[in-house]
């Protein structure tokens, strides 16, 4: 079976408006910059996006905010962007937030056929109005459900063209879970090799949950907060 | 004398006991990591997906793949792993993390604490602060007794908008070191110089005194 699509042209077929999309990466660090570029060439709009955050002013989702092709963002932080923050006060996006880890467990779950669990995070604050609480070994928790995807984007330092994942440092964040969680997953890597070449005992993501796979170019890995060592 | 930022830092370090794993939120926090005791060894957590997080890189060893929960270009040191996001909160949210060490706006005597949104300002989203002071076991909160305006930030009751509720046990401030008990914020150590009234005036919440009280060694 080989996955592989040509570029990112090919691989966002059968993307349409009002879809639900998943983005992966935490700030700028590990997502998926060629299918959010090209995805910002198109007129697709209405879209709603998961996505920890959504990139700075001119890179990441940021590209796609600008063309106006979001209608709801789903994230955890969404500081420095100011058209966010223009679009989100006039009303034109609308934002969900929602606590990280319950993020990353909704998505998980979604990808694990699990369709709604307890957490404790958010009880007692705004994130819990509305959702049913209960009470397990004295402590408060609140019901919370599962993401799924139309599309599910994600990004990886290497990858197979069976759809085997490699993610570097950091980068993996919200890719491996978003990988599970899309009816269809498009992998972008910096390195695609043919199966068998990357040892099967240090894959994250294996490949039943990437249905397209291609890689990618001109990657920028931009810096959000440059720090160095004095 | 109320201690600065790095004295605070200087004092919460204190806290930390060997092979400890240790959440450090955005600000004063960040500074404990400066001020581990030579003689112990813990291994700092990031909410994005590390454990094991080293210094700052240099020019030649920075890589935009490796950031902290700040975003901020970091490094690992030796027995370091990386993980998604999902394995990172299950870590937390599983009490795998011995200490969280996070700022605030403020702390109620209930140990309710206001760490997020202020209405009428940018809205920038909780991260992952919801997640930490709902789960971890061991919650310090590194703050200014007051706030710019002089108010205290040690309330009866919190004013803005909850990050978590009944979940701050330790505070460490300017002016003092706090518990926060059933009965009120019970102080534990003065800054050198400062009096217990200096802290009963800065205190809004019920503070409660007992005995002498220390001033902080750092």
């Amino acid at each position: 079976m080989n996955k592989t699509v040509k570029n990112a042209t090919e691989a966002i077929q059968g993307m349409k408006n009002g879809m639900t999309m998943m983005f992966g990466g935490f700030g700028l660090c590990g997502i998926p910059e060629n299918i959010i570029l090209e995805l910002s060439k198109t007129d697709i709009k209405d879209l709603t996006i998961i996505s920890n955050n959504c990139g700075v002013d001119d890179f990441g989702l940021g590209l796609m905010l600008q063309r106006k092709q979001i209608r709801k963002m789903i994230s955890s932080y969404v500081g420095e962007n100011a058209e966010f923050e223009r679009q989100m006060l006039s009303g034109e996006l609308e934002v969900e937030l929602v606590p990280q880890g319950t993020l990353a467990e909704r998505i998980r779950a979604g990808g694990a056929g699990i369709p709604a669990f307890y957490v404790p995070a958010g009880y007692g604050t705004e994130v819990g109005i509305g959702k049913e609480s209960r009470e397990f070994n004295g402590k408060m928790h609140l019901l919370e459900h599962a993401f799924k995807a139309d599309f599910a984007v994600v990004k990886a330092w290497k990858g197979d063209t069976a759809g085997n994942l490699i993610f570097k440092y950091t980068a993996n964040n919200f890719n491996n879970m978003m990988a599970m969680a899309g009816k269809i997953t498009i992998a972008e890597v910096e390195e695609l090799v043919p199966a068998g070449e990357l040892d099967p005992n240090f894959i994250h993501t294996p490949g039943i949950f990437v249905q397209r796979i291609f890689q990618g170019v001109d990657y920028i890995k931009r810096i959000e907060q440059l720090t160095l060592s004095k | 004398m109320a201690l600065d930022k790095n004295q605070i830092a200087k004092r919460i370090a204190q806290e930390l006991q060997d092979g400890y794993y240790v959440n450090l939120g955005i600000g004063i926090p960040t500074l404990v990591a400066n001020y581990v005791p030579e003689e112990i060894k813990v291994i700092l957590q990031s909410e994005n997906g590390m454990l094991g997080m080293g210094q700052f890189p240099t020019k030649e060893t920075v890589d935009a793949d490796l950031i902290n929960a700040g975003k901020q270009t970091i490094t690992y040191l030796p027995g370091a792993s990386f993980f998604d996001s999902a394995t990172s909160f299950a870590m937390i949210r599983g009490g795998h993390v011995d200490i969280t060490i996070l700022g605030a706006f403020e702390v109620s005597e209930q140990g309710d604490i206001a760490s997020w949104k202020v209405p009428g300002r940018l809205i920038k989203g909780m991260g992952g602060a919801m997640d930490l002071v709902a789960s971890a076991e061991h919650i310090v909160v590194a703050m200014q007794h007051s706030n710019k305006e002089g108010q205290s930030k040690l309330l009866k009751k919190c004013t803005l908008p909850l990050t978590g509720v009944k979940c701050v046990k330790r505070i460490v401030t300017d002016l003092a070191v706090l518990d926060v008990t059933d009965k009120g914020f019970k102080l534990l150590e003065r800054a050198p110089g400062v009096t217990v009234e200096q802290i009963k005036a800065a205190t809004e919440g019920t503070l409660i005194v007992e005995g002498d009280i220390p001033e902080i060694v750092l």
